[in-house]
């Protein structure tokens, strides 16, 4: 089954992303460690970190009319920050990977199941 | 007993969904100290008495899940009652007369079976004489331990089940400690009463030829709760913190309830040693010290005293196992704190054995350890290459360890890919940096 990882952190938590030496720096060890071994485990499928959310924009279509506007779909706090995508036996192997990753110290992180393709045979 | 003011205000454990005591208590009398004083009662009963009360209940009417029910109505009654009527003089068999009538109650709602109905019955008349004779009624948590730890029940669900029955933790508590989401927690605890119900398993202790593997069981899923505990070593999450505790006080019950059987005071004294360390175990910043730089003048003395009277008592039965053994090595890590040294080749010969009773990863991973410091860090190498490859994937402990061995061995490169993956998988933050704090170790 796969599994999206979504961290959810605070904008102060994406600007260290960009300080090296903190835990939030993907460069840093923690970050690089973490990846690494889930690539080892062979259970990584794929992952993006995300900008900001100042820089998210927003889009719907209201009765033919386009509404545009500037900034994340939820206002709060904590926003997406980022994602990973795991190919697991099940949640509780989910939830033991998701406590490894380094955000989970400073952000909550949700699991979702993916909905399985429908065109890929199962 | 520590640690208690931290669970729930009592949980009163039911299988049906959503009985919240705080919301029954908002719609009760106002008014002060007789709201106070019984409060404090029901508390007092919730932390003391309630495994001795369910593990009763369960055992005459061989229900845990009904058992929990009734209970739980029990102490809703009290908490009702008691700020008017004051708090009664015998509050246990009080508590244990009003679950009596609710079994009775339903039973005649559900027109239970026959059998289900004498059974009840026979609680109704065993709490009667259980109330009327003095507040001692059987001790029947012995049994209740044995029943969670039964081979007919999943391995995974033991230590949840003991938590919930014989302490009374809620299951997301429970869920959270064991890393799995609270519905699925609930959905394995009511699958497991099912089966004790409808598989008609019984509140005995086990003969004695399967008496070791039957307390070797409970001992393991006492440990698993302590364990589960120990990790959250700040404290930092109240639900866990308290699990060290609470996997303690059961281990001095069983030692209490078996006071002939060795393996129970093994496991007590281990879990005493380990909780003796607990303040050395980070700096005042948070961070990590490994055991062999722990500062000795942090660890609570009187404690480690206690866990060697109790593995001394331990050993004049002349039967080695499992805790006894880890038990040993502990000793002798506490040994330092009187002689300056950690004597490697007594730790060494005792993970030999301890390998050979109980094969866990840790234990082999410990004795690899072990060898590396008494004979070179080649030896310990050459006993984690033994350990089976796809088993130590996610085993971080074993990286951990390599890592060491090989910046030991001046095999740089070799040892910061080991230190990688150690890094990739560890929960503790504080372990987490350490190691990254490693990773520029020269050893010479």
């Amino acid at each position: 089954m796969r599994y999206m990882m979504l961290v959810f952190e605070t904008d102060a938590d994406m600007e260290a992303m960009h300080t090296p030496g903190t835990v939030q720096d993907p460069l840093g060890g923690a970050w690089r460690a973490y990846v690494k071994a889930l690539v080892d485990a062979g259970v990584y499928v794929s992952g993006h970190a995300l900008m900001p959310s100042t820089t998210a924009t927003t889009v719907r279509v209201e009765n033919g009319n386009r509404r545009v506007q500037d900034g994340p779909f939820a206002d709060s706090r904590e926003q997406l920050g980022g994602f990973i995508v795991l190919e697991l036996g099940s949640l509780e192997d989910a939830l033991e990977w998701a406590v490894r990753c380094p955000a989970a110290t400073y952000a909550t992180i949700e699991l979702r199941p993916v909905e399985p393709d429908p065109s890929r045979a199962t | 007993m520590s640690g208690h003011s931290q669970r729930p205000a009592y949980s009163p454990q039911s299988s049906s969904a959503g009985r919240d005591v705080s919301g029954r208590r908002a719609t009760g009398i106002e008014g002060g100290s007789g709201i106070k004083q019984a409060e404090r009662a029901v508390e007092a009963m919730a932390r003391e008495s309630y495994g001795r009360l369910l593990s009763y209940l369960a055992a005459r009417c061989r229900d845990v899940a009904l058992a929990e029910d009734a209970l739980s109505d029990a102490f809703l009654a009290a908490l009702r009652t008691w700020p008017e009527r004051g708090v009664p003089a015998k509050p246990e068999a009080w508590l244990l007369a009003a679950a009596r009538n609710r079994l009775i109650d339903q039973a005649r709602h559900q027109k239970v079976q026959e059998t289900y109905a004498q059974s009840f019955a026979i609680a109704a008349q065993d709490a009667e004489a259980a109330a009327a004779a003095s507040d001692e009624f059987p001790d029947e948590r012995l049994a209740l331990l044995f029943l969670c730890a039964d081979p007919a029940i999943n391995p995974d669900v033991h230590t949840p089940l003991m938590l919930q029955t014989v302490l009374g933790l809620d299951a997301a508590t429970i869920a959270g400690a064991f890393l799995v989401s609270p519905a699925t927690m609930s959905q394995r605890l009511v699958r497991a009463k099912s089966k004790i119900r409808d598989a008609g398993m019984a509140f005995e202790l086990p003969a004695t030829h399967e008496l070791p593997q039957r307390i070797s069981a409970v001992a393991e899923a006492i440990y698993a709760a302590y364990w589960h505990g120990w990790e959250d070593v700040t404290g930092a999450d109240p639900r866990r913190n308290g699990l060290a505790d609470e996997a303690i006080w059961l281990a001095r019950v069983l030692v209490r309830l078996m006071p002939d059987e060795p393996e129970p005071r093994g496991l007590l004294a281990l879990m005493l040693h380990c909780e003796a360390r607990r303040a050395a175990r980070r700096t005042a910043g948070g961070d990590y010290v490994p055991l062999s730089e722990q500062d000795v003048s942090l660890w609570r003395m009187s404690m480690v005293e206690e866990a060697e009277r109790v593995l001394a008592a331990a050993a004049r039965h002349g039967r080695a196992g499992r805790f006894q053994l880890e038990a040993a090595i502990q000793s002798v890590h506490a040994e330092r704190a009187r002689t300056g040294r950690i004597e490697w080749d007594a730790i060494a010969r005792l993970y030999e054995g301890l390998v050979r009773v109980a094969p866990t990863l840790g234990a082999m991973v410990g004795r690899a350890a072990a060898v590396a410091e008494l004979h070179g860090p080649d030896a310990g190498l050459a006993l984690l290459d033994r350990i089976d490859a796809a088993a130590v994937t996610t085993h971080q402990p074993y990286w951990a360890v390599r890592a060491h061995l090989l910046a030991r061995l001046q095999r740089g490169p070799d040892a910061a890919q080991a230190r990688e993956r150690a890094i990739g998988l560890t929960e503790d933050d504080a372990v987490r940096r350490f190691l990254l704090g490693r990773r520029a170790e020269v050893i010479p």
